[in-house]
């Protein structure tokens, strides 16, 4: 799938969740290629699989800080710290978001299904890809801070797998 | 008569979202029972009876498609009107849910007035 166009899949996914669900207006700060998928050091990662005709993982992350704002916004409430009811709505954002794109590619990729939400939280993260299949990284202006969607989407047989070390705290949403 | 719900979904956040936005629409609500998937949802309609059903479909455990096909082969729930409020947009779980007796079907996200459009041609 070429870069631009899961770019544009992101955007549209994200932009929308974000208006509807939680009334935020993002807008792009910056769209890079990855080879290597490097997450936060810090923060919250949550993960969505997808497996189908094509297949690889999409990713929502952002720190404590904005991870409590997001929630907030999403469920009309303050959150000065993390808690399972902010875990919880960043992994159904990211549900939502992968959700979505998956969605709107299955007419030209096929079929594809969706994992249930996974949500890292802790300090000293290390977010690494298994291969060398480009990821395509959008990061967004929400508020105060900055919410970052990584997407690598691959046919069948080149899809890897992301890996996750050293969390302090998971949980699944 | 006020109408008695049950939301069925593994994100406490959208189950959340979603008794708020019961409270914005006209329609008279009574209680509204949770579960995070479809297995509890199964069990505490032995209990609770209810007059409608929001359910996802992605969840852990029994998924929403599952949940429906359980319900509607049950003599004393086949009647409750479920929608399906969901993630999963393509057209094959879309017809599948159809065909199982979904009363409707909406994608997430959604805001206050798609769902009382929905409800409102559903009951």
């Amino acid at each position: 799938m070429e870069p631009k166009k899961a770019a544009e899949q992101i955007v549209e996914a994200t932009t929308g969740v974000l208006s509807m669900m939680l009334g935020i207006e993002a807008s792009v700060r910056e769209t890079v290629l990855e080879t290597r998928a490097q997450g936060p050091s810090e923060g919250v990662v949550a993960l969505v699989g997808v497996a189908g005709a094509w297949a690889g993982t999409g990713t929502v992350s952002c720190s404590p800080k904005e991870a409590c704002w997001l929630a907030g916004q999403m469920l009309g409430a303050e959150f000065d710290e993390m808690n399972d009811e902010v875990l919880d709505a960043i992994g159904e954002i990211a549900n939502m978001v992968i959700g979505n794109i998956k969605t709107n590619l299955e007419d030209e990729l096929g079929p594809m299904a969706l994992s249930i939400p996974t949500v890292v939280s802790g300090e000293h993260l290390s977010t690494r890809s298994l291969s060398k299949q480009t990821w395509t990284v959008v990061k967004f202006d929400c508020g105060n801070g900055t919410m970052t969607v990584h997407v690598m989407l691959a046919p069948s047989q080149q899809a890897p797998a992301l890996t996750h070390r050293r969390p302090q705290e998971t949980a699944a949403a | 008569m006020a109408l008695d719900v049950m939301i069925v979904d593994d994100s406490a956040a959208i189950r959340k979202i979603l008794q708020r936005v019961l409270l914005q629409i006209d329609i008279p609500i009574g209680k509204v029972y949770e579960a995070g998937d479809g297995a509890q949802a199964m069990e505490q309609l032995k209990v609770n009876k209810v007059g409608l059903i929001l359910s996802d479909i992605n969840m852990p455990v029994m998924d929403g498609l599952q949940f429906l096909s359980e319900l509607k082969a049950a003599p004393d729930y086949k009647h409750v009107p479920v929608i399906m409020i969901t993630t999963e947009g393509a057209q094959a779980k879309v017809l599948e849910a159809v065909n199982l007796g979904a009363a409707g079907y909406l994608r997430k996200p959604f805001n206050a007035e798609q769902i009382k459009d929905k409800l409102a041609g559903v009951l």
